[in-house]
Formats: structure tokens, C-alpha cells, sequence
């Protein structure tokens, strides 16, 4: 997902009575399903695992803008301009609501940022593939954000009070981004036939990694037991990847388009859709950093840091110059 | 690095219909004018708000969580501060 395969430090879910009477009241809170705040005591692992995972998230909404800010420039109308801007400026003000959510564990957002420079923080591996055409900007806020939102909803109720309260946030502005993608691909399918191969071009690059934005299996996620019994971690990997074949499938059929998979097909005793394996050599490989586009992500981040630097130290040198005229006016 | 990071400030955001200012998250900057108008950015594109209040987070002052039993403890036992407390007779109306 936005955070994907974040490491717990556990090696298995310790049963309760193996715990110290600290950390069995702590896990006694959150089974009762009462909030932890930044103040309460809490596991190391626990807050280092948050601190991971929000700001992983945090990444991902950041580095998301660039994909979609490629193509600002280029939007077809004023009007199509004026919403990518709108739904690009909502990822920025993700990125903020979950840095301060992570800041709350005690890291500073110098810290967050610096990880993420030197490649010790991850982001979603989504983000690595290249926005080649318009369509690209459909699919992506119809898939990606789409399963934005089927992972974001569930962690609306996440033991951690700051995170729970950022996705809640962040949810109510999430299905104008996802509507805005629908409707970019609702107007390329109806538009002439290049036009609606270029949004079957689009959804035949997107899918697949949409896919895998959820994770690997659930059979080979020990992290994922551990993130679930603290509840950082609500609906499994596979859950989420179901419910979202299931939702958008029916989707892709109004559009008159067709998934990439020819294994796709509606299974009656299940209720459900079953799909073809997944690549995860492929998801491995860009999350280890070698996807078609981590190297100009990560130095568009790095460059836009170190160019806004004098800004941000002239800003703080005039608030401090400010302040101290304030305060010999005052005595 | 830092030397150049900017203060912490909490954000509160008085909604139109008139309730009291509500925290609605943190956000950096170097000061109260800039945080204002970043919490502007961060927290109102959608209609939030009429009025935004920041204060430096370092200005907090916070009751911990070990404080909790004597500070609300004390309440639990004051039921009839609550109307519930006082049956009324069905007979009598409007009170
Ligand atoms: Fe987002
Ligand atoms: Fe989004």
C-alpha cells in the first residue's frame, strides 16, 4: 500500500501472557479499542513501527505529486489544469497532515526527510512508474487512489490517535481524486477510438502495479500479524487486493475496457473475482529501488530540498530578526 | 540541518456554524504570520474554517497521562451533577 512491507522488528505475535504487565496493558487498551496518544507509554517497537509506517505514507504521498505534477503543464483543458493542481495541492497537504502525525513519536521532520534522501525510508512502489500519456492521469486517480482509499478507510480506526485522525482527514478529500481519474477516463472512452486506446494503453500499465500496492501475500507477511494485533493494521493484504479486483472490475466493464489479465473471471462459489499471479519479483525489484523511474523520484526530492534551502533559512534568519526587534521595543 | 528547521505550531480552526476553535493538526513555520498562512494552505481548502488560531507547540502545557486518576477521577462520584440523577414523575411536564 502507501506503506508497504513495514517492518514490525517481531519475529512472531507473542501471546499475552508472555508479555510484561506494561506491555499487556497496553495491548489490553488497544483490544478494548481505546486510542494511544504521543504522551502514553508505549512499546519501542510499537512507535518505531508507526514511525515507519507514517512516514512511509507520508513519502508517498510527497514523491505521488510528482507523476501527476508531470503532467500540470500539459493538462488538455484550463479546467482539467485547475483540478490536477487542486488534487495534486491534497497530496501535499496529506504529506503534512502525516508528518505531524509521525513527528508526534518524537522524530523530527528533518530526520524523516533526511531518511527518505539516503534511501533508508521507502515510499509506495507505485510512484516509480512514468506518466507517459493523459490517460496515465485517469488511471492513476481511478486505480492508485482508488486503492488509496480501500486501504486508507480501514486505518480511519487504527489504534494510534494522531494517524487515525490524519486518515480521517485524509479520506474525505480522497474520493474527489479518485472521481476526478473515473471522469478523465469516462471522457477518453467516449472520445474517439485513439483516444480510448490510449486509456486501454493506461490501464494496461497501471493495473498490475496497482496490484501490488497492496503487498506481498499474506502468507509471507509476518510483519503483517504483528501490525494487526496492534491494529496499525486493519484488513490483510489479500483482504484489500480482493476488494479492490471486486470494486473496480465492474468499473473497467462500464468504461468498455479490459483488464490485463487474461486469467480475470468471476468466480460464483466464491463471490468474488479470482485474478492471475502476481510479478513480485517485479514489486521487489522497484521496492529495492530498481523500478523504471526511483532514480529521478528520489533526485527531484533531493533537488527540490537542497534548492529550497536558502529559503528556508531566510525566512527563519528574518523571523528571528523580527522577533528580536519585538522584543527591544518591549523592554 | 538543524539549525534551519522551522518551529512546530498546533492549528486550531473555528468552523462556520459558530462552535469554538477546534485543533486540527500541527504543521512547521518560522513564524505566526507564515503559520497562518500555511494553515490556511494545509487546512482550509475546503471551506473549514472562518478564523485560524496558531500557537508554538512549545507553549503547550499538557496534563500527562499519569495525571489521569487524580485529576478525573474525582468526578466519577459526583453523579447528581448529571440530570439523569433525578427522577422525575411522569405527571410533572417540561422539566
Ligand atoms: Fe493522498
Ligand atoms: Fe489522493
Amino acid at each position: 500500500m502507501y506503506a508497504q512491507m513495514v517492518d514490525t522488528g517481531a519475529k512472531r505475535v507473542r501471546s499475552l501472557d508472555e508479555l510484561s504487565p506494561e506491555e499487556r496493558a497496553f495491548q489490553e487498551r488497544i483490544d478494548a479499542d481505546i486510542k494511544i496518544e504521543p504522551k502514553d507509554w508505549m512499546p519501542e517497537a510499537y512507535r518505531k513501527t508507526l514511525i515507519r509506517q507514517i512516514s512511509q505514507h507520508a513519502h508517498s504521498e510527497i514523491v505521488g505529486m510528482l507523476p501527476e505534477g508531470n503532467w500540470i503543464t500539459r493538462a488538455p483543458t484550463l479546467k482539467r489544469k485547475a483540478i490536477l493542481m487542486a488534487k495534486v495541492q491534497d497530496e501535499a497537504g496529506h504529506g503534512l497532515y502525516l508528518y505531524c502525525a509521525a513527528e508526534t513519536l518524537g522524530v523530527s521532520r528533518d530526520e524523516l526527510i533526511a531518511d527518505l534522501h539516503s534511501g533508508k525510508a521507502k515510499y509506495s512502489s507505485i510512484f516509480n512508474y512514468p506518466t507517459l500519456t493523459w490517460a496515465d492521469i485517469g488511471a492513476i486517480g481511478w486505480l492508485v487512489d482508488g486503492a488509496a482509499i480501500m486501504n486508507q478507510i480501514p486505518l480511519c480506526r487504527c489504534s494510534f490517535g494522531p494517524y487515525s485522525r490524519a486518515m480521517i482527514r485524509v479520506c474525505k478529500e480522497e474520493s474527489f481524486h479518485q472521481r476526478q481519474g473515473f471522469d478523465i477516463m469516462i471522457r477518453l472512452c467516449q472520445g474517439t477510438p485513439e483516444q480510448k486506446a490510449m486509456a486501454q494503453d493506461a490501464l494496461n500499465r497501471w493495473w498490475w502495479p496497482s496490484l501490488m500496492m497492496f503487498g506481498p501475500p499474506d502468507a509471507d507477511s509476518v510483519h503483517s500479524a504483528q501490525s494487526a494485533q496492534w491494529k496499525i493494521k486493519i484488513l490483510s493484504n489479500d483482504e484489500l487486493r480482493q476488494r479492490f479486483v471486486d470494486q473496480t472490475v465492474p468499473q473497467a466493464d462500464f468504461l468498455g475496457i479490459t483488464m490485463p489479465d487474461p486469467l480475470l473471471e468471476w468466480n460464483d462459489e466464491r463471490g468474488h473475482y479470482d485474478f492471475g499471479p502476481i510479478d513480485w519479483q517485479e514489486l521487489f525489484n522497484v521496492v529495492k529501488g530498481n523500478g523504471p523511474c526511483n532514480r529521478e523520484r528520489l533526485s527531484a526530492r533531493v533537488k527540490a530540498w537542497e534548492d529550497g534551502a536558502w529559503v528556508r533559512e531566510a525566512a527563519l534568519a528574518y523571523a528571528e530578526k523580527q522577533a528580536a526587534k519585538a522584543a527591544k521595543q518591549a523592554a | 540541518m538543524n539549525r534551519t528547521e522551522w518551529p512546530l505550531w498546533e492549528i486550531f480552526i473555528r468552523s462556520q456554524h459558530g462552535l469554538a476553535h477546534k485543533h486540527v493538526g500541527s504543521l512547521h513555520a518560522p513564524d505566526p504570520e507564515m503559520a497562518v498562512k500555511n494553515a490556511r494552505d494545509v487546512y482550509t481548502r475546503r471551506n473549514e474554517g472562518v478564523s485560524i488560531w496558531v500557537i508554538r507547540s512549545a507553549d503547550i502545557t499538557a496534563s500527562s497521562p499519569g495525571e489521569k486518576e487524580p485529576l478525573f477521577e474525582p468526578a466519577n462520584s459526583k453523579v447528581y451533577r448529571h440530570p439523569t440523577f433525578f427522577p422525575m414523575p411522569d405527571e410533572v411536564k417540561h422539566i
